[in-house]
């Protein structure tokens, strides 16, 4: 199967109709990042603003994506941004000064008003007199941290307390769902990546991982309160869970994976610098693409859903008929990535764990006969 | 607003990461599409083993996926920042 035989495949009726979709869905989409550009060229450049009729609010569809897609110190349920309805969520600051200070998010204002010092500017807390202070707030991902913990003690507690009661007998209720899961995980990702001695011992960890990435990717998809944080999305849980890794496997390097990183056995003197640095790069670097793997995936399909929403409002912009024109597929294509986000959602979870035991399994490694 | 000035406003830098972005699609379109065709192929010659191929089918999927939404994470960065 080549090239050539993909661009025969061009040809056909139906990609025709496909094309004038994508190249009419391009173009609107083309207005949506223009219309983006509005608030920050307000910060950078003195531009002239073109076209904005005064009292009239433009649509911008960069600034819902990453309203959505970023912390913030309250949660924002519905409304618009005049008249937002939304759960403030309580403020933790340690101030080396001024000690400890635990508030409500909503003396802020949503961002109008400055309390006792400190300013929410685009969604983070800033001192107004620029002292250094450590922010151990509850934001929005926290508190979906939380939501989706306590989701798992209560499934995972209740189903091994069904264990411990019923030993000998078959599983009943949650166990039935529960049950296959795990004998997923100890056999085809534990057992298969780390081999029959040594399995047991990174089981808890393996578990928790999985079932913790796949939990929050879940949530992130269900618009409706506690569910619709980005959490998996936001770059520091995924460097957290992949640093866990990075340190497990560290620990348990045997004498042999050392010996293969610094030492590599079997190659000549001449290039071993160049093989013990990439080696070295490659401890680091294998987390590190880890991390970028599930945050990459889980937010570019948050992004995608956002922006195929914004389409149906920038073309309403342009006319209402075409406002309403468009929502029809663009619906249709939002429900589509939903669903191909829920098989994302499992998929990441399921390679972040088989990674993570493979790196495992290869810091076990015994020596063979080199 | 007409199609020019929505090309003059974008500046160089966004205009480079959205054709990064562009690019990194293509390389993910091109590796998935092999790893798609090579296991509907083994699917082909050996049916029994639809299992096996699929689940490593997804797992290959992913690693490929994760090369190229790195290169558009980084073209996220740079085109908003």
């Amino acid at each position: 199967m080549g090239f050539t035989e993909i661009i025969r495949g061009f040809k056909g009726y139906k990609s025709g109709i496909y094309k004038i979709f994508a190249f009419v869905s391009l173009f609107l989409m083309m207005q949506s990042f223009a219309l983006a550009e509005e608030p920050q060229s307000e910060n950078k450049e003195v531009s002239g603003q073109h076209g904005e009729h005064p009292g009239e609010k433009k649509f911008e569809p960069g600034k819902l994506v990453m309203d959505h897609i970023a912390d913030s110190h309250e949660w924002h349920l519905w409304g618009s941004h005049e008249h937002p309805v939304s759960i403030p969520l309580p403020v933790i600051i340690y101030n080396k000064e001024r000690g400890l200070e635990i508030f409500s998010s909503s003396r802020f204002e949503h961002g109008h008003a400055s309390y006792n010092g400190y300013r929410i500017e685009e969604g983070k807390i800033v001192s107004q007199d620029e002292s250094a202070f450590y922010d151990f707030s509850i934001t929005k991902n926290v508190l979906a941290i939380f939501v989706a913990a306590a989701i798992i003690l209560m499934v995972f507690i209740s189903v091994a307390r069904t264990y411990t009661r019923n030993k000998d007998k078959a599983p009943t209720g949650l166990q039935n769902a529960i049950e296959p899961v795990i004998m997923f995980v100890r056999d085809d990702i534990a057992k298969a990546a780390i081999g029959e001695k040594h399995y047991a011992r990174f089981m808890p960890y393996l578990l928790t991982i999985f079932f913790f990435i796949w939990i929050n990717n879940l949530l992130g998809l269900i618009p409706i309160f506690p569910g619709g944080a980005n959490v998996t999305g936001n770059i520091a849980v995924p460097l957290v869970l992949a640093s866990f890794t990075l340190v497990i496997t560290l620990y348990n390097g045997n004498k042999n994976y050392w010996r293969h990183i610094f030492a590599m056995p079997g190659v000549p003197i001449y290039v071993l610098p160049i093989i013990t640095l990439l080696e070295v790069i490659g401890i680091f670097l294998k987390p590190f693409v880890l991390m970028v793997r599930l945050f990459a995936n889980i937010l570019a399909g948050h992004i995608v859903i956002l922006v195929f929403f914004c389409l149906i409002f920038v073309a309403g912009a342009a006319s209402p008929g075409a406002g309403w024109g468009t929502s029809l597929p663009a619906i249709a294509f939002t429900i589509f990535i939903n669903g191909l986000e829920l098989l994302v959602g499992f998929l990441q979870a399921f390679v972040f764990t088989f990674l993570s035991a493979i790196y495992f399994g290869m810091a076990l490694v015994e020596d063979e006969h080199h | 607003m007409s199609l020019l000035t929505i090309l003059l406003d974008a500046s160089l830098a966004q205009a480079g990461a959205v054709i990064g972005a562009g690019l990194a699609a293509v390389g993910a379109g091109i590796g998935i599409g092999n790893i798609g065709g090579s296991a509907l192929q083994s699917i082909a010659r050996q049916p029994e083993m639809k299992g096996d191929v699929v689940a490593n089918m997804f797992v290959a999927a992913a690693l490929v996926e994760g090369a190229a939404l790195a290169a558009v994470a980084l073209a996220f960065i740079v085109g908003l920042a």
